[in-house]
């Protein structure tokens, strides 16, 4: 019993040495790497995500709003579109600040635009996830 | 904002780059096992865009 609590401490590492690389991390694309002196990687990602951000701005793509919908099916896909929006940090905090939030119009483009918004969350939390490896030391 | 109309090809290509880009970054320890893991990725991706694209095509005849 002892062994497992040990083997469970050594697993996790203290909050203290990740969080902040990874908060940042979230709020700007890159910036936990940065932090942990990878700055190829932190720009690379940075890049990315950011594109991907802009192209869905740009292809008049929808943000996701955490509302209540006719059927189970959309109030997942609203809920779960709003989390992975919501993981791209400043940038989705500013888009919707600045009023680029659009309204759903039927389109395959519109629709590519959504998905590039909510692509650039969901690769913005892999590259937290990076982030917190590297700050835990499992991995360079 | 500046609106853009990208092709199915155009959108596709550009979310297979950067989504190789971070899996490529995110995926593997070393700098080498990195890189070909990108452009694994990115092939794979062309792959299935191309692969479905054709498939589509010859379904609908």
């Amino acid at each position: 019993m002892e062994s497992t609590t040990q083997t469970a401490d050594e697993a996790l590492p203290p909050v203290k040495v990740w969080l902040l690389p990874v908060l940042a991390g979230w709020i700007i694309p890159g910036a936990g790497h940065f932090m942990l002196k990878k700055s190829g990687r932190g720009a690379l990602l940075f890049a990315s995500v950011l594109l991907m951000f802009l192209f869905g701005l740009s292809m008049s793509g929808t943000m996701f709003t955490p509302e209540k919908g006719p059927d189970y099916l959309t109030t997942l896909i609203n809920y779960g579109g709003f989390a992975c929006d919501l993981a791209a940090g400043a940038m989705y905090v500013l888009a919707v600040m600045f009023g680029y939030s659009q309204p759903d119009m039927p389109g395959a483009a519109h629709d590519y635009g959504t998905k590039f918004l909510v692509t650039a969350g969901l690769l913005n939390i892999l590259a937290m996830a990076d982030a917190y490896e590297i700050a835990a030391g499992k991995k360079d | 904002m500046p609106k853009i109309s990208l092709s199915h090809f155009e959108a596709a290509f550009l979310f297979s780059l950067f989504v190789s880009v971070v899996m490529g970054i995110t995926s593997k320890k070393t700098q080498n096992e990195r890189v070909h893991y990108g452009f694994y990725c990115f092939g794979c991706f062309l792959l299935a865009l191309f692969g479905i694209g054709w498939a589509m095509k010859l379904g609908h005849g």
